[in-house]
C-alpha cells in the first residue's frame, strides 16, 4: 500500500494533466475556461502537497479568482464567440513531432542528470512569516518594482477607459 | 477535537470525515430554518402572518419545500450547454461550503486551524463566483447573462474592502489563524475587536477605527453574499431573478442552500474578527460561561445574531442601483478602509 500522500499527488496530478490536454484539444472556449479552472486547481493542490501552503493559496486567489475570472468574463461578453471555428487540428505533423521529441529527450536528460538538492521535509513551518520578511529584507528591491508596475498597469487602465 | 477522535480511532481519513459530518448537518439544519426564519421575519416586519400551515407555526414549512424541490424533475433548457449548466450550482455549492472548514465553533473545534485561515476563506469564497457566471452563461438567457456580469463586477470589487476591513485585525493580532485572533480577544466584551482589542490605550485610540472597519466589513460581505440592498445579482423587478432563472428543483436548491450557507459563514467570519468569535462576553467573571461546549453557544448564537441583521436589513432597505453599488465600494468604502488601515498600521507599528 503506498502512502497516502503519493496517491493523492497522482490523483492531483492525473487531475491537473487531463485538465490541460482538454483546455488546448477542445472547441469550445467556455470548456476550455472551465477545464482551465480544474488545472489550476489541481496545481493548488500539488502546491500544498509540497507545504507551500501560501503558494497554494495565492494560486486559487490570483489564477482562480482573478485571472480566470477575466478570461470567462471577455468570453462572456463577445458576442458569437462559442460559434466562432477554433482550429485545433493539426497542420504539420513531422515538424510537430520532431521538435516534441527533442524537447521531451532533453527534459529527461536533464531530469536523470542533474544532482537535486535534497532537502527533509520541515514540517508545519509558518510559511507567511518568513515570506514576509524575505520580501521585505532580501527581495525588497523586486517587490517595490513588482508594486510600481502594478501601479503603473492601474493607472493606465483608468487613463484607456476614460475615454477623453 | 481532532486528535481526541484519532487517538480514539487509531486512523486519519476517518477523523477528517467524522469532523466534516456535524458542520454539514448543522449548516443543512441551518440552511433549512434560516429560509423559514427569513420568511417568518419578513412576515412580522410588514405586519404578516407569513408561513403557518405545516406544523405549529409553519415550523416544518422548508422540510416540506425541499421534498417538493427533490420531487421535481431535472429540467434543463434545450439551447442550454448542458454540462456547465450542470456543474455550475456544484461548484457554487462547494465553495460556500469549503469556506467553513476554517470556521471555528468553539476553542475544541475548528475544521482546520490553518496558519493562513483568513487568507483561505477569502480565497476560497472567490471561487463562488466562477459558480455564478458560468451559470449565467449557460443558461443561454439574457437576463442570465446580465446577472452574471453583474455578479462579477460586484463581488470582485467588494472582495477589495472585505480584505482591506479585515486587515487591521490581523495586524493587531499578528496572525491569520482564526484560533489564534480569538484566543487574543480573551477577557470580556471590552476586549473585543470592535471596541479596540486588548490593553487600556489601544481601546481608547481605536475604538472608532476598529468600529468603522467592522461595519465595513460586514457590509461589503453582504455584498458579497448579494443580499439586499447589494442583490443587483438577482434583482427580480429588473433581470427577472439573474442567474437563476433557468434552474429548478434541486439545482435551484442548491444555489439556494449555497447562499444561507454563506451568509453564516460570512456572519462567522465578522463575529470571529471584530465580536470574538466563541470569546463568553462575560470574559472571567463567570468562568463556567467559558468551558468548551458552551462556547460552541457563542459561536453560533453570535451568527445568527449578524444573520439577523443581514434579514433585517434586506427587508428594510430598497435596492441599490448598479452605478451606486460602484460609487459606495469605490468611492467610499475602500477610501475610508484605507485610512482606518493606515492609523492603525501606524499603531501597532509604534
Amino acid at each position: 500500500m503506498p502512502e497516502l500522500t503519493t496517491i493523492l499527488f497522482y490523483i492531483f496530478a492525473f487531475i491537473t494533466v487531463g485538465f490541460a490536454i482538454i483546455v488546448v484539444s477542445t472547441k469550445n472556449v467556455m470548456y476550455s475556461a472551465v477545464s482551465l479552472f480544474m488545472s489550476l486547481f489541481g496545481i493548488a493542490a500539488l502546491f500544498l502537497l509540497l507545504r507551500a501552503d501560501f503558494l497554494a493559496l495565492t494560486q486559487v486567489m490570483v489564477y482562480i479568482g482573478g485571472i480566470l475570472v477575466l478570461l470567462i468574463f471577455g468570453i462572456m461578453l463577445t458576442t458569437k464567440i462559442t460559434d466562432a471555428e477554433i482550429k485545433t487540428n493539426n497542420l504539420s505533423y513531422i515538424p510537430a513531432a520532431f521538435f516534441t521529441t527533442g524537447i521531451f529527450v532533453i527534459l529527461i536528460f536533464v531530469l536523470y542528470t542533474t544532482k537535486w538538492n535534497q532537502k527533509t521535509p520541515i514540517q508545519n513551518e509558518e510559511t507567511i512569516s518568513q515570506i514576509g520578511k524575505a520580501l521585505l529584507s532580501s527581495y525588497v528591491l523586486p517587490f517595490e518594482i513588482a508594486s510600481i508596475v502594478l501601479l503603473v498597469a492601474l493607472v493606465g487602465a483608468i487613463m484607456f477607459s476614460r475615454k477623453k | 477535537m481532532d486528535n481526541f477522535i484519532t487517538s480514539l480511532l487509531g486512523e486519519n481519513i476517518l477523523t477528517f470525515v467524522l469532523v466534516t459530518v456535524p458542520v454539514i448537518a448543522f449548516v443543512a439544519v441551518f440552511a433549512l430554518y434560516a429560509v423559514l426564519g427569513e420568511r417568518k421575519i419578513s412576515a412580522w416586519m410588514q405586519n404578516r402572518v407569513g408561513p403557518n400551515r405545516v406544523g405549529k407555526g409553519g415550523v416544518l414549512q422548508t422540510i416540506i419545500d425541499g421534498l417538493k424541490l427533490i420531487q421535481k424533475e431535472f429540467v434543463s433548457p434545450i439551447r442550454a450547454d448542458k454540462y456547465i449548466f450542470n456543474l455550475a450550482p456544484i461548484i457554487v455549492f462547494t465553495a460556500a461550503f469549503m469556506g467553513f472548514a476554517v470556521i471555528p465553533f468553539s476553542s475544541i473545534f475548528i475544521g482546520a486551524d490553518l496558519n493562513l485561515g483568513l487568507f483561505y476563506f477569502f480565497a476560497i469564497t472567490s471561487l463562488g463566483v466562477i459558480g455564478l457566471m458560468i451559470a449565467g452563461w449557460s443558461s443561454n438567457n439574457k437576463y442570465s447573462l446580465y446577472g452574471a456580469v453583474r455578479s462579477v463586477s460586484q463581488i470582485v470589487s467588494y472582495e477589495i474592502p472585505t480584505a482591506l476591513a479585515a486587515i487591521p485585525v490581523v495586524m493587531l493580532a499578528g496572525s491569520l489563524s482564526m484560533q489564534t485572533i480569538i484566543h487574543e480577544q480573551a477577557g470580556g466584551i471590552l476586549n473585543w475587536y470592535i471596541f479596540g482589542g486588548p490593553g487600556a490605550i489601544s481601546k481608547l485610540i481605536l475604538f472608532p477605527f476598529m468600529l468603522t472597519s467592522a461595519v465595513i466589513l460586514f457590509i461589503s460581505t453582504l455584498a458579497e453574499t448579494n443580499r439586499t440592498p447589494f442583490d443587483i445579482v438577482e434583482a427580480d423587478s429588473e433581470i427577472v431573478a439573474g442567474v437563476h432563472i433557468e434552474y429548478s428543483g434541486m439545482k435551484f436548491a442548491m444555489f439556494f442552500f449555497a447562499e444561507y450557507a454563506q451568509m453564516f459563514a460570512v456572519a462567522a467570519i465578522v463575529s470571529t474578527l471584530f465580536l470574538g468569535g466563541w470569546q463568553s462576553p462575560f470574559g472571567d467573571l463567570i468562568p463556567f460561561l467559558n468551558n468548551p461546549w458552551i462556547q460552541f453557544g457563542w459561536a453560533i448564537s453570535k451568527g445568527l445574531l449578524l444573520v439577523f441583521v443581514q434579514i433585517w436589513l434586506r427587508w428594510t432597505l430598497p435596492r441599490l442601483r448598479v452605478d451606486q453599488l460602484m460609487t459606495v465600494c469605490w468611492k467610499f468604502l475602500i477610501p475610508i478602509t484605507l485610512i482606518d488601515l493606515f492609523i492603525i498600521g501606524l499603531y501597532a507599528v509604534l
